[in-house]
C-alpha cells in the first residue's frame, strides 16, 4: 500500500509546518488530490487516520479536493484534460502512472498531434494546499 | 506545498553512507562502477542499497542480469533483494519503454522514488547518476544533504575537460567528493592522478581496461570474477579505510 507514504508525507509536513510556526495543534488540513496519480481513498484515509492518532494533528479536519489531469502539448500547445483514466490505459498502465505519475508520457499522447512531449499542468497527483493551526 | 519533500530525509534516516557515482561524461562506466560497488558491498555482507536515477538511460537492471522484479508494497514501496542489494529503479515501474520526459518532470519522478521507497537500515546506498550536471544530480544535491560523490573518468583529455567542470560545480555547491576513479585504462601513465592533484581530489586508483568484462554483463557470478571487480575491490577497501 503505496498510499500509506503518501499520507504519512502528508501528516509529517502539516505536523513540521505547525512547529514552524509555532502552533499547538493542526486544526486543518486541505489536500489537492491530482487523479492522474488514482490514490486509493479507502487505503489514504485509512492510513490519515492511524498517522494523526496521538499526534497534535489528531482532531485535524481533512478536506479533499478533486482535480482532472490537464496536458498541455509541448509541440503543438494544445491543452487536454482526461476525465477517466480507465477508458483509455490498461490496469497495469494506471499502475505505472499511480506509483510515478510522469510514466504517463509512456500511455498518453497529445491528441492533436500525437506528440508525448507534453506538460502535466493540473491535477498530477497528492499536494497540500493550505494548513490551519491553532496557537 | 508538495509534502514528499520533507519525507524524504525520514527514508533515508537509516541509511549510513550514500555514495553517488557521477561523472560530466555519459560511457565512462558510472554503471558498472556503481553495480560494482554495490555487489562487492553485499558480498561482504554490508547492507547495501543501489538506486539507478539515470531515468533516460537505467542501466543497472541490465548489469544485473534482472527482468522486470515484483515490488512488495509495504506502508511504501520496499525494493526487491537481487544478491542481497535492494535494488530500486525506474525500470520496476516503466519496463523497458523510453520514459522521454524533461526537467521538472525528471525531479517529480525523482522525489516520488524517493517519498515513497523504503530502504530500512542500510550501510551503503550507491546512487547511479546520469552524466553531467543533470536535474538527477542536482535534485540530489537539493534533496539528500549527507551524500557524498564519487566521479568516474577515464584517462581521456575528453573526460577530464568536463569531469573538471563538474568538479569545480560540486566544489562550488560545498558537496563532499569522495575522490576520482580511473577508468578503462589501457595505457601507463599518470596524467589521471596528476589532474586530481591538479584539482585538489582524492586519487582513488585505477581499473584497467577489461576486454571480458561485456561477456560477464546480465551475470552477477561472471562478474563477481572479472578483473575489473578485482580492480574495484582494491578501490572500495582504500575508499574504507578512508571512512570519511
Ligand atoms: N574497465 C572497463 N573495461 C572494459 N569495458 C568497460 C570498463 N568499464 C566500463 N566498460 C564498458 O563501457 C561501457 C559504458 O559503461 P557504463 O557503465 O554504461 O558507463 P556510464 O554509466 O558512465 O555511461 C559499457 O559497455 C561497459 O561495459
Ligand atoms: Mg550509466
Ligand atoms: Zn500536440
Amino acid at each position: 500500500m503505496h498510499e500509506w507514504a503518501l499520507a504519512e508525507a502528508v501528516i509529517k509536513t502539516a505536523l513540521e509546518v505547525m512547529k514552524k510556526e509555532g502552533g499547538k495543534k493542526v486544526v486543518e488540513i486541505n489536500i489537492v488530490i491530482g487523479k492522474l496519480q488514482t490514490i486509493d481513498m479507502d487505503a489514504f484515509n485509512f492510513a490519515l487516520g492511524e498517522l494523526i492518532e496521538g499526534t497534535p494533528a489528531e482532531s485535524a479536519k481533512i478536506n479533499f479536493e478533486y482535480e482532472n489531469p490537464v496536458f498541455k502539448c509541448i509541440n503543438c500547445g494544445y491543452e487536454w484534460s482526461i476525465e477517466s483514466l480507465d477508458k483509455l490505459l490498461g490496469e497495469d498502465e494506471i499502475e505505472a502512472i499511480h506509483f510515478v505519475p510522469e510514466l504517463s508520457h509512456i500511455f498518453i499522447k497529445c491528441p492533436n498531434c500525437n506528440s508525448p512531449d507534453f506538460d502535466v499542468i493540473k491535477g498530477r497527483g497528492v499536494y497540500i494546499k493550505s494548513i490551519k493551526i491553532q496557537e | 506545498m508538495d509534502p514528499r519533500i520533507t519525507i524524504i530525509k525520514d527514508r533515508l534516516s537509516s541509511v549510513k553512507r550514500i555514495i553517488a557515482v557521477a561523472s560530466g561524461k555519459g560511457g565512462v562506466g558510472k554503471s558498472m562502477v556503481s553495480t560494482g560497488l554495490a555487489l562487492l558491498l553485499s558480498k561482504k555482507n554490508h547492507k547495501c542499497g543501489l538506486l539507478d536515477l539515470d531515468f533516460h538511460g537505467p542501466s543497472c537492471h541490465i548489469i544485473l542480469g534482472v527482468d522486470k522484479l515484483e515490488l512488495i508494497e509495504e506502508k511504501g514501496i520496499i525494493p526487491p533483494t537481487i544478491n542481497g542489494i535492494k535494488f530500486m529503479s525506474i525500470v520496476h515501474f516503466a519496463e523497458e519503454k523510453p520514459v522521454a520526459i524533461r526537467g521538472k518532470e525528471v525531479s517529480n519522478a525523482l522525489i516520488e522514488l524517493l517519498a515513497i521507497t523504503r530502504w530500512g537500515n542500510l550501510d551503503y546506498l550507491i546512487i547511479d547518476l546520469p552524466p553531467g550536471m543533470s536535474d538527477e544530480a542536482l535534485d540530489i544535491m537539493r534533496l539528500i544533504k549527507n551524500q557524498e560523490f564519487l566521479i568516474v573518468t577515464t584517462p581521456s583529455k575528453l573526460s577530464m575537460g568536463v569531469v573538471e567542470k563538474l568538479i569545480k560545480f560540486l566544489k562550488s555547491m560545498n558537496a563532499n567528493i569522495t575522490g576520482i576513479i580511473e577508468n578503462m585504462v589501457m595505457t601507463e601513465s599518470n596524467i589521471v592522478e596528476e589532474f586530481a592533484r591538479k584539482n585538489k581530489v582524492r586519487y582513488l586508483g585505477k581499473i584497467l581496461y577489461d576486454s571480458e568484462l561485456e561477456s560477464c554483463i546480465g551475470s552477477i557470478e561472471c562478474l563477481l570474477k572479472t578483473k575489473f571487480i578485482q580492480n574495484l575491490l582494491e578501490i572500495l577497501e582504500y575508499m574504507k579505510s578512508l571512512s570519511c
